[in-house]
């Protein structure tokens, strides 16, 4: 148990997916305007973070990984598809992806209106796939995906809200022209990293 | 002829798809520490970018618009794939440095915003030549900060020795700070500074103004 809750802490703080690893930085920056926004995508970030990473890990496990195939015959046991990873991953998240958006629209319309349009671009977001990719890296276990997907969603989900507050106040002051806009925002990220680096002092 | 160099060296400076179109920063950042992953990285976008263009735009014509996207992934996909088992077979330390970053190119937007925006209503030549600008105007970006990063994080360049450190003897003292990957924001975010200082054009308008304090005299 305890093991699974410092996995959790470690994937907020320590090893936060947007901070630490500036992973979804795409949308990060694009949709940090204001905090409504920032909010919305984070929550969508963790539904999808924490559902797609154990079912990579169970894609990986049952079918991909050398001698995984032998549950269909004993001849299989060889067969070593983990090329095929980067492909099968990114399916099962477009996958995912979709079907949370017809499933949400039907039995959960509230949750569905909220997230909106951000459903759909979180195929595309690195932080995804990142993830997974992170799993298969590490060999976590199923258990350890399950918590570690979570953790990561929370991290870039607290990640781009924090750097949303600190936008908001941000448009009133008074920047040199060449920094308007991306430029200040690039500086502030940076500011928010060096930051959540001290977590890294962190032992768990 | 002119147009192939507009598409060539346009997103270089005038369009660059991380200064202006914010597009593929994620690895931007995470891959600088050295010149030499830098590099590698570079080309290696540029040929994921180059290729896919061209493919997708050599059957664009056969491609329903509402599976499009999927599409697109797939070629990409495949492409990085290939890609991520050249790099595993003949530069395996490097590609242990990027570690996930290569699989990542199939989420850098440079590279699907390019299949969308450009190889759908294109031709194959111009895609393929339009593949390889927007991946230069990548990779001069992620140079460049890899060029300050390591000069200044560890005196070298490409791995050899350009400022004599002062552990080994020298003069140097290292800026740790700089191998740190906060530093690549920073650096990214002078960039940006400079070139919009240089082409005015680019500077973003504000959201509002200010009104003029109706009572000057108060303070």
């Amino acid at each position: 148990m305890e093991h699974y809750i410092s996995l959790f802490i470690k994937a907020i703080f320590i090893e936060n997916m947007a901070l630490a690893f500036f992973l979804g930085m795409c949308t990060f920056l694009a949709l940090s305007k204001n905090i409504k926004t920032a909010v919305g995508l984070g929550v969508a970030v963790i539904v999808v973070l924490a559902i797609t990473v154990p079912v990579n890990n169970l894609i990986l496990t049952g079918l991909l990984r050398e001698g995984a195939l032998t549950w269909i015959s004993p001849e299989l046991s060889n067969v070593d598809l983990r090329f095929l990873g980067l492909l099968s991953y990114i399916g099962v998240i477009a996958a995912l992806v979709q079907i949370l958006e017809m499933f949400l629209d039907k039995y959960v319309p509230a949750l569905y209106n909220a997230l909106g349009v951000f459903l759909p671009l979180i195929t595309v977001n690195c932080a995804i796939l990142g993830a997974s990719l992170f799993m298969v890296e590490r060999d976590y276990s199923f258990g350890e995906s399950v918590v570690y997907g979570l953790g990561a969603g929370v991290g870039w989900a607290l990640a781009i809200t924090a750097l949303a507050g600190v936008r908001e106040k941000l448009k009133y002051s008074d920047v040199p022209d060449g920094l308007k806009g991306l430029g200040i925002t690039f500086i502030t990220v940076g500011l928010m990293s060096l930051g959540f680096m001290s977590f890294s002092g962190v032992s768990l | 002829m002119a147009k192939t160099k507009e598409l060539l060296f346009d997103p270089v400076v005038n369009d660059n798809p991380i200064a202006l179109q914010v597009l593929g920063i994620c690895s931007a950042l995470a891959v600088t520490s050295s010149m030499s992953v830098a590099f590698v990285m570079s080309l290696a976008v540029i040929a994921v970018t180059a290729f896919s263009n061209l493919f997708v735009s050599v059957i664009r014509a056969q491609i329903p618009s509402s599976i499009r996207i999927i599409v697109q992934m797939t070629i990409i996909a495949s492409l990085v794939i290939v890609v991520d088992q050249i790099l595993k077979a003949f530069a395996y330390e490097i590609s242990k440095q990027l570690s996930v970053f290569v699989g990542l190119i199939i989420t850098n937007c440079i590279v699907m915003g390019r299949a969308e925006a450009f190889a759908m209503k294109n031709g194959p030549l111009d895609s393929f030549i339009d593949g390889i600008g927007n991946g230069m105007g990548y990779s001069a970006i992620l140079m460049i900060v890899g060029f300050v990063r390591e000069l200044f994080g560890s005196g070298t360049l490409f791995g050899i020795e350009v400022l004599t450190k002062v552990t080994e003897g020298g003069w140097y003292y290292t800026n740790g700070m700089m191998l740190l990957p906060p530093s690549a924001f920073f650096i990214i975010g002078f960039l940006i500074w400079g070139i919009r200082a240089w082409k005015t054009a680019q500077v973003e308008a504000d959201e509002f103004k200010i009104a003029p304090n109706s009572k000057a005299k108060e303070a």
